[in-house]
């Protein structure tokens, strides 16, 4: 990534005078976190951070700068989502400036603190070869991807942005993983239902309802007016029952069927570490079944829970 | 410090275990990949490598807890009248937090300042925290985003605990620190240790050397209060906040709350919840209007909240423990360090312009 972040710079450098800003990376107040930077003046250029600690997905801003002429910096999943956004109309093509990179997988910031013990001195993190590698205080320290990386970077279905105005650097795979950890949707399709209602509720035990997840989920679009605070209609009661907290769960991830692009961003987010990309994972299995539609690849193309046909290809209703 | 015990690292979770007959503890236990404080028992992991993901305020102020319940029932001889009994519903546990760290520990002090105001107690809040025993653990790992040192703490300190864990070779040297931490310490079978305390000093003192640098954060509240109306500041300082309340949740300080009647049928709940102050809703009136409608005021009343406004009504005591739970588990890895940093010298350099 080290040859892609000079052309990124430059290609930004470029655009800076037609837009409003541009937004990227840079180094963050934890040496495995990067952040975001909004960019306004050239010499914030200098600032732009490329490598697996990249992990917010910047669309997420984009919809509420609408009418502003905006440069973005994302990645394959990242623009999945962007895809969306069009899709949804959202955000317009003609005001969003496009720099796509190819990912080489994203680090999960909090099994490696605790993997790395210390991160005091972390100088750099890549990845290549199937292995993660970090540099602390001088000295290279290896991590397996199984315990590097994002849950979200293992069910990768394109690591380039595929939509985009400015491609940088080498087009390439998503990430080589010879040993891929088993997802908890596949562990909960081993379960009874009963078995599953108990592991939702021992995980939403530890939810805070700070609504991270649906804070940084790119396309919760309702945010001020959610469901989740609204007193009236009155959908979950502020009490700390685990059922509440599903229930609220059960609804972002219906607000999300066939939009979600598991982009990972709630499960990112969550202070807790609550495998809730589960939710939209499973159902995003149902719309692919239904609809034969993988959210995120076609800004053409409408979510399939947007059109109304008086009879599906996968739904015969009439020979019920 | 009056009394000193010792306890051998094997000896600490059944000494923990032998407390859960007579009280509640709360210790940092590992949950799912996460270390939570969490009711103790015998399958718990109970996890002492550095600061628990969530602070340990859930012990003195639960995420929800509840004020009082009711019944409606038909009136009887007049079936118009509905009838209207309510419950009390105080907290009647004993417990005993183990764990928490000096931060954790000195956030009980905001809280006291606020719920336990000479004649305006909070029964709840006042009612926990004389039934709870805070067993503080000193840090001898602080983390990179860890500050307390420049929020007028200290990783060995024992502001808002009742006696101090501090780890030694092979054990930990404990220490009372109220009269509350001793009583307790002089009833519990553990080997006397006047003579190892000089020894847990010097693990504090190294700690405290070992600490991040970087200047004091506290004596800014004129500075943020002077940016009150700088819009340009806070809208920059928040363009990349989510307004999620994460921050808040995690916080050991921040102490605002909502509360709603959840009814059900005849029965119903009157319940005390966490808010936070960068949701929508926190301010939002009746009316609609929405004094903090943009993220930017929230953050604004975030940052004014712990650095100015509570300082100046409590002696210049900050509402800010320097955990950094909010800089690690921000989903875009805010810095509330910088953030204040900024505040001083935008303020500072406003004045020597108006000056010029």
């Amino acid at each position: 990534m080290a040859s892609s972040i000079d052309d990124l710079k430059s290609a930004i450098k470029k655009a800076l005078p037609e837009l409003d800003m541009v937004i990227a990376w840079a180094a963050g107040p934890d040496p495995l976190s990067h952040t975001p930077l909004f960019i306004t003046d050239e010499a914030d250029v200098e600032r732009i951070e490329w490598d697996p600690r990249c992990s917010q997905n910047l669309a997420g801003y984009l919809p509420g700068l609408r009418g502003k002429k905006v440069g973005i910096v994302v990645k394959g999943c990242d623009a999945r989502s962007l895809v969306e956004l069009l899709q949804e109309k959202l955000i317009d093509r003609e005001d969003v400036t496009i720099f796509g990179l190819h990912c080489t997988g994203a680090v999960d910031a909090r099994p490696v603190r605790k993997a790395l013990g210390s991160t005091r001195g972390l100088e750099s993190v890549a990845v290549d070869g199937g292995t993660a590698r970090f540099t602390v205080a001088g000295e290279a320290k290896t991590l397996p991807l199984a315990e590097a990386l994002q849950k979200k970077c293992f069910t990768c279905t394109g690591a380039d942005a595929e939509v985009c105005d400015h491609f940088i650097g080498e087009h390439g795979q998503p990430p080589q993983v010879t040993e891929t950890p088993t997802t908890t949707l596949e562990e909960l399709e081993a379960m009874s239902m009963e078995e599953r209602l108990h592991f939702w509720e021992d995980q939403m035990t530890r939810c805070i309802r700070c609504y991270a997840c649906r804070s940084a989920c790119p396309l919760c679009v309702c945010q001020d007016h959610c469901a989740a605070q609204s007193r009236e209609p009155h959908w979950v009661d502020q009490t700390d029952h685990p059922r509440e907290k599903l229930m609220f769960q059960a609804i972002h991830a219906l607000h999300t069927a066939g939009r979600c692009t598991e982009c990972g961003e709630c499960e990112r987010a969550c202070p807790m570490g609550l495998p809730i990309m589960t939710l939209k994972q499973a159902l995003n299995r149902s719309i692919q079944d239904l609809f034969d539609y993988r959210a995120g690849t076609d800004p053409d193309q409408a979510p399939p829970l947007f059109e109304f046909r008086e009879e599906e290809k996968n739904i015969k209703e009439r020979e019920w | 410090m009056l009394t000193a015990r010792y306890i051998a690292n094997d000896k600490l979770m059944p000494w923990l275990l032998s407390l859960t007959e007579t009280r509640q503890v709360l210790a940092p236990v590992q949950a799912g990949g996460q270390t939570l404080f969490a009711p103790l028992d015998e399958n718990s992991r109970l996890d002492l490598k550095g600061l628990a993901d969530a602070s340990a305020k859930a012990a003195l102020l639960p995420r929800c807890e509840t004020l009082f319940e009711f019944h409606y029932s038909k009136g009887e001889g007049v079936p118009s009248k509905t009838e209207l009994e309510v419950r009390e519903t105080l907290p009647d546990q004993d417990t005993f937090l183990f764990g928490a760290r000096p931060c954790d520990a000195k956030g009980f002090t905001v809280f006291d300042r606020v719920y336990d105001a000479g004649t305006r107690r909070d029964i709840y809040y006042c009612t926990r925290r004389d039934k709870t025993l805070v067993a503080a653990l000193a840090c001898t790992e602080p983390a990179d985003t860890c500050f307390c040192n420049r929020v007028g703490g200290g990783p060995g300190d024992t502001d808002g605990a009742d006696m101090l864990f501090t780890p030694v070779d092979g054990g930990y040297v404990i220490e009372s620190v109220t009269e509350k931490g001793e009583a307790f310490l002089a009833e519990q079978p553990l080997m006397e240790a006047e003579e190892r305390k000089e020894e847990a000093r010097k693990v504090r003192e190294a700690v405290s050397e070992a600490m991040p640098g970087g200047d004091p954060l506290g004596g800014t509240e004129g500075e943020v209060l002077r940016l009150f109306d700088d819009k340009e500041f806070w809208g920059g300082v928040a363009a990349k906040c989510l307004s999620c309340g994460a921050c808040s949740y995690l916080c050991p300080t921040c102490y605002c709350f909502n509360m709603t009647d959840e009814v059900n049928g005849d029965d119903g709940v009157r319940v005390r919840t966490w808010d936070n102050c960068m949701s929508f809703q926190f301010t939002l009136e009746g009316s609609g209007h929405n004094p903090r409608d943009g993220k930017a005021q929230r953050m604004r009343n975030r940052i004014g909240h712990k650095f100015s406004y509570y300082p100046e009504l409590h002696d210049g005591n900050l509402a800010c423990v320097g955990c950094g739970r909010c800089i690690v588990h921000c989903p875009v890895s805010m810095d509330v360090r910088a953030i204040v940093a900024q505040a001083r010298d935008r303020a500072l350099a406003k004045e020597e312009h108006a000056n010029d």
